[in-house]
């Protein structure tokens, strides 16, 4: 499929096309970070992940019509309170699900997959019934669009740059909120060992409800990125949850920068992929490599060998 | 052969008696009270409980949760379907194509000459064979690539899952070849018998509740056997089972594939009484719509694994048609309720507050069974609080 | 990879290493297991007692070194390959199937049936009934058959565990800590049992209790970093400098 083009124009497509993948990567990444934190730190599998992301891009389209009809000036900035708006509804709808269902249902990972799913059938149909059935867009400030030319051939659109550095410094706060902080710790040693966590003063029932609820809300802020690619729909968020899974799983559970490693070539791959073969081929193509990778490797790209 | 030495040790009183019931049911009462058509949908709703039955197997003993059953009722359903529409597609009944003989969707996406894989749907012997050897192929080979490398729980749910997400694009994404979204439609007839006609209907009624029992009374066979026993002693104790000389990922592997292959007939008896397969009922969110039904039925109960098929089923259509909005909500919530307060399903409910009073009935009516009974064996239920 | 040289032992281990992201929890460890000797390995906490029984059975792949068991390489053999070969192992906390009887549990241990059409083909003859009742009877469980094994004491769970691997028939059983959590007289009755195996059976015991250690072993290893400190007869051991030092500390 490659002998058609000269290694100049092979080149340039792939650095368009990798730009063109950024705002997907971002996505990833986001809503990957927040799966990461719920399934890789607690072993909850949340099938309604996607509707968290949906709940933030719904944020992010009220906040946009909020300033347009109310303060038109502000209309550039409407982005960074969208985003702080994502994740905090987010977050907060994450904490009442931790303390109405999840929490019981701590020692049977299998059955939060079941619990979540219903969650998730729930938060469509409310959308659907408060939203509407059609799918919504925002309007992207004017300053985000366009894009910024870097040589002849090759043009990096400006939202994807922004949206991109949003998810980087989201990575970085969440690691070192994860790794450095003592609150990180606490989480950690829960993880562990739920019992001696408790025994040695960790209200660990608090810890799981912050940290279910960091996740949501990573996944609300993943909302706010996914407006700039794709209009927002009550069941958007389901087309989602397969890849993030896969790029969770596929970066090894448990290790965040793997996370972002395994975002980062399942989406540029895909993109990539695009150019040449249409998308529905590229993304079968993607996610066949990744199940095939699993196979061989299930543990991820990166992992410990522990003791046992 | 018979590895039991009772009848009982096989099918206890309790057992025999919810056979019996089903068999009422299914055979007499829902024959007579209801209309071709609705007979026919039943017969629909039934094509699901052969995906739960094996859930149960998978999941109730094995703690194998698949999440991607749709794969082998899709390949199933396709296996069938495909046969039915080479019949459909014969060159006199396509002359106005471009090409006639060939399916009128790959006429449409101006493919001129029908692709190696359909040739042997001809053969009406082979799409009986693939429906059940097709989706056990597939299952055996993720089945020994996960479990020999000890892939269980979650990640395989995840994997299998991805799976049918993959193999939904591949058929939508592949018109020409598949009938893409619209599925594989308008089949006609099998060997020139309209299978539209309320006889075909019946027939296929019929046929469709014989084939479930038989499946019913394997997977019978394998809960009583100690493989039964084996499967239960590994959703616990993983590493005991293998100390005892078993190879586990083999065990694994077999039930999945038992599975996979009733997922396949279900498929197949699908295709026949609805008249079309289509990727709809391939990808995630039918699979995981599989998995409630065997959860709602009770994940350890084969019979409970029916009646929860038929439940959500029938709920979704009566109650989906009249108010489609608050159905999704409800549908949530019986789902949620189901996990957190009835880990046993139905069946939970009935072995906990009617058996012993039918068990009572049933010692007055016919004496009371030898004491020794169930001897040596224990009743397998799921705990609140344990790892499944 | 080493490889190991023909002996009259049952069991010889020769340069056994594993390592954890270059921990080394056992290192360049040499041991033979003579035919019906009760072999006990002893040492502080983190010694690597365990890992060496993981490393035997299977359950851990050794980094270098071999295991020869009856003069055959059992190194790379998986878990239920070496349990046929005749090794069988039991663990530190008692591991038996809760939601099966005592009855069932036997019986899944018992050595016919092991491939899936196998077990499916598998019927509780005479004879199979008869041997669980005799096992059944060594473990002083002879009254509890039809009991769910989630009902036992501790105590009663480690004879289960023990019963599971009798009725395997291995020829080197491997017990992780047989007596944690027993009252004096289950002590006691397990000792008996365990000397009552010896007079057939081969094994490895691991544990902590030096009067009981006394009372079974005929020979003692004592681990200490992954390495073996020193070997011998219980008393020669116990008024080795070496030892008392690793178990006292300065």
């Amino acid at each position: 499929m490659f002998s058609d083009f000269s290694t100049a124009e092979l080149m340039a497509i792939f650095a368009m096309q990798g730009f063109a993948g950024l705002i997907l990567f971002a996505v990833f990444i986001l809503m990957a970070l927040g799966l990461a934190i719920i399934f890789g730190q607690m072993g909850v599998i949340n099938m309604a992940h996607g509707e968290f992301m949906i709940l933030g891009a719904y944020v992010t389209y009220l906040t946009s019509t909020l300033f347009s009809t109310h303060a038109p000036d502000l209309f550039g900035a409407y982005f960074f309170f969208a985003i702080v708006f994502a994740f905090f509804a987010a977050a907060l709808l994450g904490a009442l699900v931790e303390w109405s269902m999840i929490r019981f249902l701590y020692h049977r990972p299998l059955d939060t997959l079941l619990a979540t799913w219903g969650l998730s059938l729930i938060l469509q149909q409310a959308y659907r019934s408060i939203f509407g059935a059609r799918e919504v867009g925002v309007v992207i400030p004017d300053w985000l669009m366009g894009s910024y030319q870097l040589t002849d051939m090759i043009e990096v659109p400006i939202n994807g740059i922004f949206v991109m550095c949003l998810a980087l410094a989201a990575t970085v706060f969440v690691i070192t909120l994860m790794y450095r902080s003592r609150w990180g710790m606490q989480v950690r040693a829960v993880v562990q060992n739920r019992q001696m966590a408790g025994a040695v003063g960790i209200n660990s029932a608090k810890v799981d409800r912050m940290t279910f609820a960091l996740g949501c809300g990573i996944a609300g802020v993943a909302g706010s990125a996914f407006t700039m690619i794709g209009s927002t729909g009550p069941s958007s968020g389901q087309l989602y949850i397969v890849d993030t899974f896969l790029v969770v799983v596929f970066g090894g559970a448990g290790s965040l920068l793997g996370t972002v490693a395994s975002a980062f070539s399942i989406s540029q791959s895909q993109s990539i992929l695009e150019f040449f073969m249409g998308g529905s081929m590229a993304k079968v193509l993607t996610l066949l490599i990744v199940v095939m990778i699993l196979m061989f490797r299930p543990q991820g790209l990166f992992s410990l060998k522990v003791r046992r | 052969m018979m590895p039991f030495n009772h009848m009982k040790d096989y099918l206890t009183r309790q057992e025999a008696l919810s056979f019996a019931v089903l068999a009422l049911v299914l055979l007499v009462l829902l024959p007579l009270s209801l209309d071709v058509m609705r007979l026919n949908q039943v017969g629909k709703y039934l094509s699901f409980a052969f995906v739960a039955v094996g859930l149960v197997l998978c999941w109730g003993y094995g703690g194998i949760l698949s999440l991607g059953q749709g794969i082998f009722y899709g390949l199933g359903g396709y296996a069938m379907a495909m046969y039915l529409k080479l019949e459909a597609s014969s060159p006199q009944n396509t002359l106005i194509q471009t090409t006639p003989g060939i399916p009128d969707f790959m006429d449409w996406n101006r493919i001129t000459e029908l692709p190696w894989f359909w040739e042997p749907f001809y053969s009406l012997t082979f799409a009986i064979i693939a429906i059940v050897v097709l989706p056990s192929i597939v299952a055996y080979l993720i089945g020994v690539a996960m479990f020999k490398r000890r892939v269980g729980g979650v990640y395989f749910a995840i994997i299998t899952q991805s799976i049918a997400a993959i193999l939904t694009i591949l058929i939508i994404g592949q018109q020409g070849l598949t009938g893409g979204i619209n599925g594989i439609t308008d089949l006609r007839t099998l060997k020139g018998w309209d299978i539209h006609t309320d006889v075909a209907n019946y027939v296929f009624y019929f046929l469709c509740v014989f084939l479930l029992f038989v499946c019913l009374l394997i997977a019978q066979f394998i809960k009583k056997s100690k493989t039964g026993r084996i499967l239960i002693a590994m959703r616990g104790q993983e590493d005991r089972v293998r100390f005892s000389g078993y190879d586990i990922a083999n065990f694994k592997t077999f039930v999945f594939v038992v599975g996979a292959a009733f997922s396949g007939i279900g498929g197949a008896m699908f295709t026949l009484q609805e008249g079309f397969m289509s990727p709809s009922f391939v990808g995630v969110v039918p699979s995981i719509e599989m998995v409630i039904f065997c959860a709602v039925g009770g994940r350890l109960s084969l019979v409970g694994a029916v009646y929860g098929a038929l439940l959500v089923n029938i709920a979704k259509t009566t109650f989906g048609e009249t108010f489609p909005e608050l159905w999704l909500f409800a549908m949530g919530l019986i789902f949620i309720g189901i996990v957190l307060g009835l880990p046993n399903g139905l069946a939970g409910v009935y072995s906990t507050w009617l058996a012993p009073k039918v068990d009572e009935m049933l010692n007055r009516l016919l004496g009371h069974e030898k004491q020794n009974q169930e001897i040596y064996t224990s009743i397998p239920i799921v705990k609140q609080g344990v790892v499944s | 990879m080493t490889e190991g040289s023909n002996t009259d032992f049952l069991l010889a281990v020769e340069g056994l290493t594993v390592s954890f992201d270059g921990f080394k929890a056992v290192n360049n460890l040499s041991f033979y297991v003579d035919e019906n000797e009760i072999r006990v390995i002893i040492g502080p906490n983190g010694a690597g007692k365990t890992t060496v029984l993981d490393l035997i059975c299977g359950r851990t792949k050794s980094t270098d070194g071999s295991i020869r068991f009856k003069n055959k390489e059992i190194t790379r053999l998986k878990e239920h390959e070496i349990v046929k070969v005749g090794v069988g192992r039991k663990f530190q906390n008692p591991s038996v199937y809760s939601d099966l009887t005592v009855f069932e549990n036997l019986e899944i241990s018992y050595p016919k049936g092991r491939s899936v059409f196998g077990s499916l083909g598998f019927k509780r003859t005479e004879t199979v009934i008869n041997k669980i009742q005799e096992i059944a009877g060594r473990i002083y469980l002879s009254d509890q058959l039809d009991v769910q094994a989630d009902l036992l004491s501790h105590g009663q769970k480690q004879w289960l565990e023990i019963g599971m691997l009798l009725i395997q028939e291995p020829q080197l059983l491997m017990l992780d800590e047989p007596v944690a959590g027993m009252s004096v007289s289950e002590r006691q009755q397990t000792a008996l049992l365990l000397k009552e195996i010896a007079k057939q059976q081969t094994m490895i015991v691991i544990e902590h209790d030096m009067q009981f250690v006394a009372e079974i072993a005929d020979k003692v290893t004592v681990l200490h970093q992954g390495q073996i400190l020193a070997e011998g007869s219980p008393e020669k051991v116990k008024s080795d400098p070496k030892v008392i030092e690793v178990y006292l500390g300065h």
